[in-house]
């Protein structure tokens, strides 16, 4: 027979093995669809997403080569001038950008363009209208996307209440774009009637570049000289920009993903394992019969292919469909808040979906590939005598190379981020966890051996057995311990940013009431007349207010957030944070800064930084660094006053108000309200209140995690079982001989109980250890790199204390209820068979 | 003769539309016995063990055990008869891989509850009677087929039970070592008293018994011994 043939032989038998068992085949192939579901469905989510973020962002930059933008503060208008009479420029569209404050509540990104112009740059978003421009040159005229126009509840010849300063202004809506040309909210005005309307005279956001033929981008952008705080950025480097601010979000659900497959992989290595174990004798007689070595191991490896086969198939498909779901009802962010809630459709090639298909494959015959190693390498005479193979060199080859693998984690986890990345920390993590799963068999050897001798026969053949098999039970083990030490690993890391995120809220949030002017918007605020009112109203024991403005630092990163505000000694005080600085002012104004600033431009306490504010450039020291979890991308405190010499600028977007003793929140708040008279674009909050709402969206942003956790503890379990009820079916016959010499049914159910739950406990305890080490390299290495923000590292005893003895509770009854097929009649007629 | 072991009118049917494996079956077994059954594959040997030794329930008849209807037991009560008064051993050993020779012959001992003293001390003793000494604290894997059934015969008899039940013992042995074992077999049911039934195919294995018999479901004809 040739060698294909034998390698069919084989295969033939193995398989015959698993068409008598399907449970145990359905649950090794759901595990794998599982993770490859999870992978694939964050994968559609976060791709569909981006695609759909970039399609919009495309249409607004449209052919544009250059893009001159000074963000949100913006800058003169006399600069288009300048820029539009260089030869080097073919078109130049003026463009406004200003985030509307909604009377209803909410905000509106407003366009104001010249339609003649942007028409040639952006066809697909302004064609329609071009030919009707002269309607948008009316007064207060906007045009809506249809997707703003549904959303506002508002068509073509109604009109959209909108606050402007202090008062509301009504605009006319004159058009609705086609639902082609724009996937999200956005409302489009003249630019000259955008100046007026909007309080924006003079000033304009960006500039829109098409450069001449032979005109080098980049090249050109080094050559402008441009007023402090504008940046050159071609149309790419904007749109990765925006992207950056979500990579992190997606990466770290990525790799979660990730970990449900790559428990699902370690399913099927321990059944694999566990299987080529039990059937040494059949592997030994084939060996006998004259097949090959590799052509045993062929046969492994392609049942672990049919199994990822068919769990990648299944899991792809699952995948589209949860991905469909998310997208339909949580949107592109999974409830984190950095999308605008657009309506997004799953996007995938189908390139994209067969490599999900393969992907599912390469991990079950990963999974497979170390089981068919080891059973190819067996003697076939020590195969057919029976009896558990010793532990050996390989396995103390396996801790060897385990401690390594240790070693070298602790080291990686020390490696800076690459692009932004915690790449190190997430190889860190992987090689901590395949150096603590290859130690478990030296762990399990040391931890049975340390178990002390039980009263009862039942307990000690158990313990007996145990340490008997330290092989089969290390796999077990291990099996436990991956999915286990995952879910500590993430929990203390979720438990801990909660913990640190609680209290840093108690710190920010000192005041009884605040109130937040159109959050996000920039055409509203409180005038100094504004302020006085609220500070003379009564139960109004003291106030203080903030100016809000975004800075780009650099062309390639997010906007920062600059907060305005009183910064007196006893403010500064309660600041939180991780570092300061007493060293001398030499006259130059303070400024403190967040941690991811501190990452992101390479500051600490003591360095100068250059801000680029009210149109010049203004050097500041840094005097300190504090920890802030609303903005990742950073966050800068300067003195009001300071700002308002810089700026002239005397308006404010936030308050805090400290109430007198015996007022009540709610009366001061009504009264507030009627005072200011602004309707919803007032958001008047307690503080006790603005805590709650926080950890909520804290919650909901996690509500993704701690599902991937449980399901990452789920297809653990899902292994143990399938490695109990495959273990307990091989055992029939030793079930049947105690049978016999007069154990009972009980008695055989507690066995395998006291075994499930020792192993429970060995692998609770052993992934306890494990978790916190991995917990160590989330919270200092992933979480502050991918996020710029440290954690305080808190422990959720009381909550790992009920998941270990769910574990252990878990892990007992599974073996208990594996046993139960295991001990019928047949049990007592297995004693009579051969094998 | 004190009846041990007594079977009467013992019906056994899997399917009602096929013949009874055992057939209104009446035996008496008198203590100090040992005795062969011989008989065809299929005849339902394994189903009349299965039946003495409480493992199986007969559809009529009964079985008593030294004055003990087992039949009139709950399942409970068959286990911890068969604990402590019978003794078991299979044509493939069937013991423990992961348990040393010494605590495979101490396990109906320890299920027994006997304390650790004396288990050790009638260990000890039942390796020296089956000539196996030495090789106590040895793991299966390291001994031969005849040692690994010695093993089985000295845990059989350990907790000297009234009724030794060996199925095909020698099945898996060549002919010396199957000799050494029947007669172990045989001085070992002597010794300790009770009564022992083996089953076998051999002629040669049936001849060391006191009797034998020819089991064809319905009854045990008996067979001339030597």
């Amino acid at each position: 027979m040739a060698g294909h043939g034998r390698t069919r032989v084989a295969f033939a038998v193995l398989t015959a093995q698993l068409r008598d068992r399907p449970l145990r085949l359905l649950v090794t192939i759901g595990a794998i669809a599982l993770g490859i579901a999870l992978t694939a469905g964050v994968y559609l989510v976060n791709a569909s997403a981006l695609a759909e973020f970039a399609r919009a962002t495309r249409a607004l930059t449209g052919a544009a080569d250059l893009v001159i933008d000074g963000g949100r503060t913006g800058f003169g208008d006399q600069l288009y001038g300048s820029l539009a009479s260089r030869p080097e420029v073919a078109i130049a569209s003026p463009v406004l950008e200003v985030d509307v404050a909604l009377a209803a509540g909410g905000t509106l990104p407003v366009l104001g363009v010249d339609p003649l112009i942007a028409g040639r740059l952006q066809p697909a978003l302004y064609a329609d209208l071009v030919g009707g421009f002269v309607d948008l040159l009316a007064p207060r005229a906007i045009a809506l996307s249809a997707v703003a126009a549904r959303a506002l509840g508002v068509g073509r010849g109604g009109t959209l209440k909108v606050r402007i300063g202090t008062e509301d202004v009504l605009l006319d809506v004159v058009a609705v774009l086609p639902e082609t040309a724009y996937g999200r909210r956005l409302g489009v005005m003249d630019i000259g009637s955008a100046q007026w309307t909007l309080g924006r005279l003079g000033r304009l956001s960006r500039i829109e570049l098409r450069l001449a033929s032979g005109v080098e981008a980049q090249r050109f952008a080094t050559s402008l000289r441009l007023p402090p705080g504008v940046l050159a950025a071609t149309p790419a480097v904007a749109e990765s920009r925006a992207t950056t601010l979500t990579r992190a979000y997606r990466v770290n659900l990525n790799m979660l993903a990730l970990v449900a497959l790559l428990t699902g992989a370690f399913l099927v290595f321990a059944t694999q394992a566990l299987g080529t174990l039990r059937r040494r004798a059949q592997f030994a007689l084939l060996r006998a019969l004259g097949v090959r070595r590799g052509e045993i191991e062929a046969a492994v490896l392609l049942e672990g292919a049919l199994v990822g086969a068919a769990g990648g198939a299944l899991g792809t498909a699952l995948g589209w469909l949860v991905a469909a779901l998310v997208l339909a009802h949580f949107g592109g962010d999974l409830g984190a808040g950095f999308f605008d809630g657009a309506q997004i459709a799953v996007e995938a090639a189908p390139s994209a979906l067969a490599a999900f298909v393969c992907l599912g494959v390469v991990v079950a015959v990963a999974g497979s590939w170390l089981p068919a190693r080891r059973v190819a390498a067996i003697a076939p005479a020590t195969a057919l005598k029976g009896g558990d193979p010793e532990l050996g060199s390989a396995a103390r080859r396996g801790g060897t190379i385990g401690l390594w693998l240790l070693l070298a984690g602790t080291v990686v986890a020390f490696l800076p981020p690459v692009g932004g990345l915690p790449v190190a920390g997430y190889v860190a993590v992987a090689l901590l966890l395949f150096g603590a799963v290859l130690l478990v068999p030296a762990f399990a050897a040391a931890a049975l051996a340390a178990v002390p001798a039980e009263r009862g026969a039942i307990a000690r053949l158990a313990l007996a057995r145990l340490r008997g098999t330290v092989v089969q039970s290390a796999v077990s083990l291990a099996a436990i311990v991956v999915s286990f030490s995952l879910m500590v690993a993430m929990a203390i890391m979720v438990h801990s940013f909660r913990d640190s995120f609680e209290r840093w809220l108690g710190q920010v949030l000192p005041a009884d009431l605040y109130l937040r002017i159109a959050p996000g918007s920039d055409t509203t605020f409180l005038g100094p007349a504004e302020t006085a009112a609220v500070a003379a109203l009564p139960g109004v024991a003291r106030s203080e207010f903030r100016r809000l403005t975004q800075l780009s630092l650099a062309p390639d990163r997010p906007p920062v957030t600059l907060i305005a505000r009183p910064l007196g000694e006893a403010v500064v005080a309660q600041l939180p944070f991780v570092a300061r600085t007493d060293r001398p002012r030499a006259g130059r104004p303070v400024v403190y800064v967040s941690e991811a600033i501190g990452d992101l431009y390479g500051l600490a306490p003591g360095s100068t930084l250059a801000l680029p504010v009210g149109g010049r450039i203004r050097q500041v020291l840094v005097g300190g660094i504090w920890r802030d979890y609303a903005r990742s991308t950073g966050t800068i405190l300067v003195d009001r006053a300071t700002y308002q010499g810089w700026t002239g600028d005397a308006t404010v977007t936030e308050g805090l108000v400290w109430l007198a003793p015996g007022s009540a929140a709610r009366d001061v708040g009504a009264a507030l309200r009627e005072r200011l008279g602004m309707g919803e674009s007032l958001q008047i909050v307690e503080s006790t209140a603005l805590k709650e709402r926080s950890l909520r969206a804290f919650d909901r942003a996690f509500a993704i995690t701690y599902a991937l956790e449980a399901i990452a503890v789920g297809i653990g379990l899902a292994g143990v079982a399938v490695a109990f009820g495959s273990q307990a079916l091989a055992r029939r016959a030793e079930f049947g001989m105690l049978r016999h010499v007069g154990c009972s049914r009980q008695q055989i159910r507690t066995l395998l109980a006291l075994e499930g739950g020792l192993l429970g406990v060995l692998g609770a305890a052993y992934g306890l250890l494990v978790g916190v080490a991995l917990s160590l390299v989330l919270v200092y290495v992933v979480n502050r790199q991918s996020f710029h923000w440290s954690l305080d590292f808190v422990v959720p005893v009381g909550q790992l204390a009920i998941v270990s003895a769910a574990l252990v509770l878990a892990a007992a009854t599974t073996a208990r209820i594996a046993a139960r097929a295991a001990l019928g009649e047949a049990a007592v007629r297995a004693v009579r068979e051969d094998w | 003769m004190t009846p041990l072991l007594e079977l009467r009118g013992v019906v056994r049917r899997y399917q009602l539309d096929r013949p009874a494996v055992l057939d209104a079956l009446s035996f008496v077994l008198g203590a100090g016995e040992y005795v062969a059954i011989m008989g065809e594959s299929g005849v339902g040997k394994s189903t009349l063990l299965n039946v003495i030794a409480g493992l199986d329930r007969p559809d009529a008849g009964s079985v008593t055990l030294d004055g003990r209807e087992l039949t009139a037991l709950d399942d409970d009560a068959l286990t911890l008869e068969r604990r402590r008064s019978m003794g078991f051993v299979f044509q493939a050993f069937h013991v423990l891989p992961y348990l040393t020779a010494a605590r495979n012959v101490g396990l109906p001992l320890e299920l027994l509850g006997w304390p650790a003293t004396q288990r050790a001390a009638r260990v000890t003793a039942m390796l020296q009677q089956v000539g196996l000494e030495a090789a106590a604290e040895r793991l299966p894997r390291e001994l031969s087929g005849g040692e690994l059934q010695r093993i089985a015969i000295a845990r059989a008899l350990a907790h000297r039970p009234r009724l030794l039940l060996a199925d095909e013992p020698t099945g898996n042995l060549d002919p010396r070592t199957a000799a050494q074992v029947l007669a172990l077999l045989r001085e070992q049911v002597k010794v300790h008293g009770g009564a022992g039934i083996l089953i076998t195919h051999s002629r040669a294995a049936a001849a060391t018994a006191d009797r034998a018999f020819e089991f064809d479901g319905r009854e045990l004809k008996p067979l001339p011994v030597g």
